[in-house]
């Protein structure tokens, strides 16, 4: 059960795991995430899906080793199992088509973009993905992306890589030379506050992915919740996806330092 | 129960009646539960009330009247033959006394010890008319099932009967599914079991502290349905892992669901979102089912040093004892109303005062405070008084105008209730819901407005007690069973 049958090392800290889940599989769709528990006395973390396969009966998660849990799923090698897996949890994304789409990724968090660039392609949208990262080696997924995106902007802090600048000014450019009907952002919650203060300023509809602490992850908790327009959202059963714009980022933020 | 196997015109009561006079049992004084000692429990998790030695429950037993017209038995939910299986104690049969509970009772070792016996069966007691201490019926309940798990004297494992070849499902591993599974199992059903989480029992793993409920004691339940043939699947949710078609397409013909009160509320004042204010179904999940505090365990947990619980139920009060014993110097509970209006238990309350637990009645929380980092630091509580009695009988909290105090705490466990899970609800289009989000069902067969599909415990009653839970749970096996039977 849940046994890892591929790894591989974006870069020193991101590793992407092909993990068999035949029922998962079977049932998630873009915007779902699982709750992965490594060892006995291991902790509950929820970590979104970035591909599925159903003739394999396979899920793929995209892993950035930051804590404790997450160094341990890190180590983890073909042949090795998760002891736990459940899922697919959380809303799926609404995919329709609205026109122009921008999804806009940092970090990890382009690994579940990967499945709503898809679906939005598929529904018929013209999709321009920008792509974040601190540096060169932390641009995951390009070529994936490339594949199902009319154009893929690609921007790094230090210039190492595509144009030198943050997502903001990716998103910012695409904005001013075409009508965007809808972003999509996916990332740290930094990145996510900023990508939405731009787009408010330019009333474009903006959807995000919040990654917030769980226990259980199917609302029994309420480690997850969220004010989101003023009132309190649970992120594993109203999310993990909300309004961008109506999202309270400096309590997420905050709220995701409860155990530094 | 129709028939039991301690009727009260048998032989050996009618003699066991004649033994003593009225008034020789009505003057023995009521039993007392041995109990760890405060000083030291709170440095630990051992289970606080350490059961009656067999003498004791005898005398206990003794006091019983057996009654011609024994009201306890209305008191309970599940109308345990309560005198039957009291006489048998007395007379020393313990093994038949158990057998008489597990005619009714599917977790005879768990409502022992957490039925609130003091507002059912041992309320309506006959010694309330004599102005005495009602008969411990509680406390011999778990005499009884406790003899029958640990004296070895249980007879040969309960044989696996015949299957039918019918295949049912239950959603949730909690008291309502785990009696369910229990009867089923035994009327030949091929029963599984599904549970979200990573560990079988639902709320009396997660939820109930050890030292109220020890693992132990839902585990032996637990081991004795896998004995009957019931699969668990962990790991599994059911509305998102697998879909109700899913089920069908799978061969399950019934399905039973007890998936629980999942989402806890909040009252909604400003500062509940700042770290340290958690709900107590996250305090109590991290520390009871994840080890958190443990060594060697990856969950986190803060540890407070001055901790307030909000609310004055039972969970509060688990999750305030909890705090103790994770090293809180100050525990307190705030409660808005009285002591008298709390719905928790008294010897919870009892045990919680005994282990330095400071009660701030009569006060509501309004707003939190934070430091810089958003760590709460204080808490506004509003004083209150009684006013005129409201919806549910008891006396309503007013607002004193004016009267509020700031007290400094740095960790807040919201216990003030919670909703259905909406999980099921929303993933089955068809079923009908009401408008607090319970699963709608006949009061008597359990059945929703899907004809296959059950439906029992908090899911249904919104935040209910493990015998009722039980109680429906058994409820929706006799009746899914007359259904299918008539197919």
């Amino acid at each position: 059960m849940n046994m890892i049958l591929e790894k591989e090392h974006f870069s020193e800290k991101v590793v992407k795991l092909v993990v068999e889940a035949p029922a998962i599989a079977m049932s998630r769709r873009p915007g779902h995430f699982v709750i992965v528990r490594c060892g006995d006395h291991g902790e509950r973390i929820p970590l979104t899906i970035a591909d599925a396969d159903t003739a394999r009966g396979t899920i793929t998660l995209v892993v950035q080793a930051i804590g404790e849990s997450t160094r341990k799923i890190c180590a983890l090698n073909p042949g090795d199992c998760l002891t736990d897996v459940v899922g697919p949890l959380g809303q799926a994304t609404h995919i329709e088509k609205v026109g122009t789409v921008v999804c806009c990724g940092g970090g990890v968090g382009v690994a579940p973009l990967l499945p709503i660039i898809k679906a939005m392609k598929a529904a018929g949208n013209r999709v321009v993905t920008v792509l974040a990262a601190r540096t060169k080696e932390l641009i995951i997924l390009e070529k994936q992306v490339a594949e199902h995106s009319d154009e893929v902007i690609i921007m790094t802090d230090d210039g190492s890589y595509g144009n030198q600048g943050l997502v903001t000014n990716g998103v910012e450019d695409v904005i001013n030379r075409e009508k965007v009907d809808l972003v999509v952002t996916i990332g740290p919650a930094v990145m996510m506050k900023f990508v939405s203060l731009l787009t408010k300023k330019y009333d474009v509809p903006t959807m995000c992915s919040l990654n917030t602490i769980m226990v259980d992850g199917t609302g029994m908790c309420g480690a997850c919740r969220v004010t989101v327009d003023g009132k309190t959202r649970f992120v594993c059963i109203d999310g993990p996806e909300f309004d961008a714009h109506k999202v309270d980022f400096d309590e997420m933020m905050m709220r995701l330092r409860s155990y530094n | 129960m129709s028939t039991t196997i301690s009727p009260r015109d048998a032989q050996w009561r009618e003699e066991l009646r004649k033994a003593h006079s009225t008034k020789e049992r009505s003057t023995i004084p009521r039993v007392k539960m041995p109990e760890l000692d405060p000083t030291y429990r709170v440095t630990c998790n051992e289970e606080v009330n350490q059961g009656l030695p067999a003498e004791a429950a005898v005398v206990e037993a003794t006091r019983c009247m057996d009654c011609p017209d024994p009201q306890c038995v209305t008191g309970c939910p599940v109308s345990i033959n309560i005198p039957g299986f009291i006489k048998n104690i007395e007379r020393g049969e313990f093994h038949q006394a158990a057998l008489v509970l597990k005619e009714t009772s599917a977790l005879p070792a768990v409502c022992g010890r957490v039925c609130p016996q003091e507002k059912q069966c041992e309320s309506r007691c006959i010694y309330h008319k004599m102005k005495k201490q009602p008969v411990a019926i509680g406390y011999l309940e778990r005499f009884a099932a406790d003899y029958d798990r640990t004296s070895g004297e249980e007879t040969a494992p309960v044989a696996r009967p015949e299957s039918n070849g019918i295949q049912v499902a239950v959603v949730g591993s909690g008291p309502a599914g785990l009696s369910f599974a229990g009867d089923m199992a035994k009327r030949g059903y091929e029963v599984t079991v599904f549970e979200a989480l990573h560990e079988i029992g639902g709320v009396l793993k997660y939820g109930i502290p050890e030292f109220r409920l020890p693992n132990a004691v839902v585990d032996v339940e637990i081991n004795g349905l896998e004995a009957l043939g019931v699969r668990f699947v962990k790991d599994t949710v059911v509305g998102k892992t697998l879909s109700y078609d899913d089920l069908h397409r799978m061969g399950f013909q019934g399905i039973f669901v007890a998936s629980g009160a999942g989402l806890p509320r909040f009252m909604g004042i400003p500062g509940e979102n700042f770290i340290g204010v958690m709900s107590c179904n996250e305090y109590l999940t991290r520390i009871n089912l994840m080890g958190a505090g443990r060594p060697g365990y990856d969950t986190p947990v803060l540890r407070g040093n001055r901790v307030a619980v909000i609310g004055g139920g039972n969970t509060a009060m688990d999750a305030v004892r909890t705090a103790r014993r994770m090293g809180a110097e100050t525990a307190m509970i705030v409660y808005r109303r009285s002591e008298e209006e709390m719905p928790a238990r008294v010897e919870e309350v009892k045990h919680a005062k005994e282990e330095g637990v400071t009660f701030l009645t009569l006060h509501n929380p309004v707003e939190y405070l934070a430091d810089e980092k958003g760590h709460v630091r204080a808490m506004r509580l509003q004083k209150m008084q009684l006013g005129e009695p409201d919806a549910s009988g008891r006396r309503s909290p007013v607002p004193v105008e004016g009267a509020i105090e700031e007290i400094p705490v740095d960790l807040v466990i919201v216990s003030v209730g919670v909703s259905p899970n909406p999980l099921i609800p929303n993933a089955i289009d068809s079923l009908e819901v009401s408008r607090r989000g319970t699963i709608v069902v006949d009061d008597d067969t359990m059945r929703s407005s899907l004809p296959d599909l059950y439906a029992g415990g908090d899911i249904v009653r919104g935040g209910a007690t493990v015998i009722l839970a039980m109680g429906d749970g058994r409820r929706a096996a006799l009746h899914m069973h007359e259904a299918l039977a008539n197919q």
